[in-house]
């Protein structure tokens, strides 16, 4: 029979060595709840030093906590629920860490070995309720593979395309006995993530890259989950050549630099998206080409252009848009090499072709498609807000973001000239992380400002959270635009359901100053664009308070440029169209 | 198009629901799966039956590259191979149709497995067109039940698929 519950010299509790272990990856934060099912482990954890556990209100948010930690800082994100609920609730944080590729270790307590598939109190199949939204996962069955499982965790969740493991543990195992040793490194005949890139397609890579006449560099999440802002700086100054950065790439090439042409796809700038259709040389780093990105594929591939793709992952090249040279590495090392190859290059971009296309990308943000009325002294408009936020920040925040027009406001009028600035939700699309994502940020750099631009939907959804921010003094700044409207469902309800507003209008708000003092934190309503600036600049002086800022936003604002769903990149819809609206009504037919 | 995929992996509880689960996630054909172990008990061979355009098969075998659990994958019909199935049918076998059951089963090389008052099982090997046809042979009133294994694959000479 097996011994192991039974303590011999020299052996620990497994709730003991998933510490240990935690130590050993040099975790310095793990985000939780308890539960029945993770007692024995919350009791090693009472009895360590080497990494602070931040309590959390639900499992979603310390899920989303953990996430953000990784995005502000590059290292694995930590998160601890129980079983049954405490892992259902961490579901929806862990799809959105999948979707944006974030390096994490989620651990679930699991009922005892015994009471698997017994319906038992608190039993989920967490293993088979995450298969689909995970790197990977575990289910621990032996005290004595507990060391290991963790190392091949935190091993998968950075390496490769990077993405959530989930690591399910029965209450018995924790308790139960073994020695401890932490592998060094660990091997898998299964996952052999590629690094370097195939240095045939690099060179010709480089070889079509002079040859281009109207060139375009467009690069995604990837780009700042590889840490290759500074190779792609380096290459695309070399070059000369426009570059648009995606959503999740914000921050990957400085926002302020004059070879930036702003973010592309469906609420980009208008030179961006025109200069990414027009491109004949394509240059596509950590990026996917997704349906938000490009809009309609076959409208995109009616221009004949050469696409070259750099990803770590093989399956997100040619997957939406077939590409001419696909290359599979490692971002930073592969735009390592091309810049090696253009320091030794004697040939040169053609300067003539490149001045007239410049020319005609000038010609395009002459457009000013950016632009809004920002003339009323009465109503405040949202695109003011960020942009004030921007100046009165000097655009070095941590800006987390929830989903919808707020969303798109801060990525539009941020200049976010850093990577892993800009924290969002950028492929689950999830409504709620703009707090607990704040959190993570925070929590990472103390002294660092931290914004979270939120909407009156979103912020509810995790609002529970403000207990959280006072329990640990998190000096977060939230950013509420408020238009008592789900935005970006009013947005379209106007634009293709004939001004139909089901369900988008958020009557029965709270008094969000009087919420925020009631936990402690300060709270400001501001309702007129004359006092946006001299509030944001009350509020970030005040370094050591959580600051709610309630900002009445204009009810009708949209968000322009907009690529209606299903069309081409260039069929955009732009806010100084005479009536916006009614182009979005012929477009529809 | 038809395509048979192999594959090997490690032989670990989860993995075939980690197959089963991407191809309905992903929404691939499936028109048939088997799964065993190897002469190496770590290790699960899965061959694999799917349809589908060029770009779609290009993105299953990827797909299942990233499993991790996944060690190897082949399509199988990147160069020569060799397909067969099992099915076993049992039929009707009263009166004058003893006689004809066991005939059919000759032509189509089959061996008659277990013999009862009013039936036949019939054992049956080939590929799935083979199998098709046996079926398409018979009048439908004479087929009492059938079960096929799904199609297992391995590729022709020193085409190899192993660690």
């Amino acid at each position: 029979m097996d011994d192991s519950n039974q303590q011999k010299v020299g052996q620990i509790s497994g709730a003991e060595i998933i510490m240990r272990c935690l130590q050993e990856e040099n975790v310095k934060f793990v985000f939780g709840y308890p539960g029945g099912a993770v007692l024995h482990i919350y009791d090693a954890l009472f009895k360590q030093k080497h990494f602070k556990h931040i309590l959390v209100r639900h499992e979603q948010a310390a899920v989303h906590a953990a996430d953000a930690f990784s995005r502000a800082t590059g290292e694995v994100g930590v998160a601890l629920v129980t079983s049954g609920p405490g892992a259902t609730n961490a579901v929806t944080g862990i799809a959105t860490a999948y979707m944006d590729s974030i390096p994490m270790v989620v651990i679930s307590g699991q009922v005892p070995t015994a009471a698997i598939g017994m319906d038992a109190f608190q039993e989920v199949d967490m293993v088979g309720v995450t298969r689909p939204c995970v790197k990977h996962n575990f289910l621990i069955k032996d005290v004595r593979d507990i060391a290991i499982t963790l190392k091949k965790a935190f091993y998968i969740a950075a390496s490769g395309r990077p993405g959530p493991v989930v690591v399910d543990i029965p209450k018995d195992i924790t308790a139960e006995f073994a020695d401890f040793e932490y592998p060094k490194s660990v091997e898998m005949r299964s996952y052999t993530p590629v690094t370097k890139g195939h240095s045939g397609q690099i060179k010709k890579a480089v070889k079509i890259l002079l040859e281009a006449k109207r060139p375009m560099i467009y690069t995604g999440g990837g780009l700042v989950l590889g840490d290759a802002s500074n190779e792609l700086v380096k290459l695309a100054r070399t070059l000369g050549y426009p570059v648009t950065n995606t959503l999740m790439g914000l921050g990957g090439y400085p926002a302020t630099d004059k070879q930036y042409v702003g973010m592309l796809g469906m609420h980009g700038t208008y030179e961006a998206n025109n200069a990414m259709q027009d491109c004949d040389v394509l240059l596509a780093v950590g990026a996917r080409f997704d349906d938000r990105v490009i809009g309609n594929p076959d409208h995109f591939l009616s221009v004949p252009r050469t696409i070259i793709h750099i990803d770590v992952d093989p399956s997100s090249i040619s997957k939406r848009v077939k590409v001419d040279v696909p290359i599979v590495g490692h971002v930073q090392s592969v735009l390592g090499e091309m810049n090696e190859l253009l320091a030794i290059e004697t040939k040169k971009p053609d300067a003539s072709a490149l001045k007239t296309w410049w020319a005609k990308i000038d010609g395009w943000r002459a457009k000013n498609t950016s632009s809004y009325d920002g003339s009323s002294s009465a109503i405040i408009k949202p695109q003011y807000v960020i942009e004030k936020l921007c100046e009165v920040t000097k655009g070095d925040a941590f800006v987390t973001s929830d989903v919808g027009q707020h969303q798109m406001w801060a990525a539009q009028y941020y200049k976010f000239d850093k990577p892993r600035r800009w924290i969002n939700s950028g492929g689950l699309g999830t409504m709620g992380v703009g707090l607990p994502y704040a959190m993570g940020c925070q929590l990472a750099y103390p002294n660092a400002q931290v914004a979270c631009v939120t909407g009156e939907g979103s912020i509810q959804m995790n609002i529970q959270e403000l207990s959280t921010c006072k329990q640990f003094h998190l000096p977060i700044k939230v950013i509420l635009l408020n238009n008592r409207y789900l935005g970006m469902v009013r947005q379209w309800q106007e634009f293709f359901y004939e001004n139909r507003y089901s369900e988008s209008y958020m009557d029965s708000l709270p008094d969000f100053v009087k919420l925020a003092e009631s936990y402690g934190h300060v709270g400001m309503n501001i309702e007129k664009p004359g006092d946006v600036e001299g509030a944001l600049q009350d509020a970030f002086a005040m370094k050591d308070k959580f600051v709610f800022m309630n900002f009445m936003t204009d009810q009708k604002e949209n968000v322009f440029p907009m690529v209606p769903n299903g069309k081409g990149l260039s069929e955009m819809i732009l806010g100084s169209d005479p009536n916006a609206n009614d182009a979005v009504d012929e477009m529809e037919g | 198009m038809k395509h048979i995929i192999s594959l090997l992996m490690e032989n670990e509880a989860g993995a075939l629901s980690r197959v089963a689960g991407l191809f309905s996630a992903r929404a691939y054909n499936i028109e048939s799966l088997t799964v065993a172990p190897t002469e190496d008990a770590t290790l699960s061979r899965m061959t694999i039956v799917t349809s589908g355009s060029d770009e779609v098969i290009e993105q299953i075998i990827k797909q299942l590259n990233k499993l991790v659990d996944v060690v190897k994958v082949l399509d199988l019909n990147d160069g020569r191979y060799i397909e067969r199935e099992l099915m076993l049918v049992k039929v009707k076998a009263t009166g004058a149709l003893r006689e004809e059951m066991k005939r059919i089963s000759d032509i189509f090389r089959g061996r008659i497995i277990d013999v009862a008052d009013g039936s036949y099982t019939i054992e049956l090997t080939g590929s799935g067109s083979k199998l098709d046809a046996f079926l398409e042979a018979l009048d439908k009133t004479v087929i009492l039940e059938t079960v096929r294994t799904g199609a297992s694959g391995i590729g022709r000479g020193d085409r190899i698929l192993k660690v």
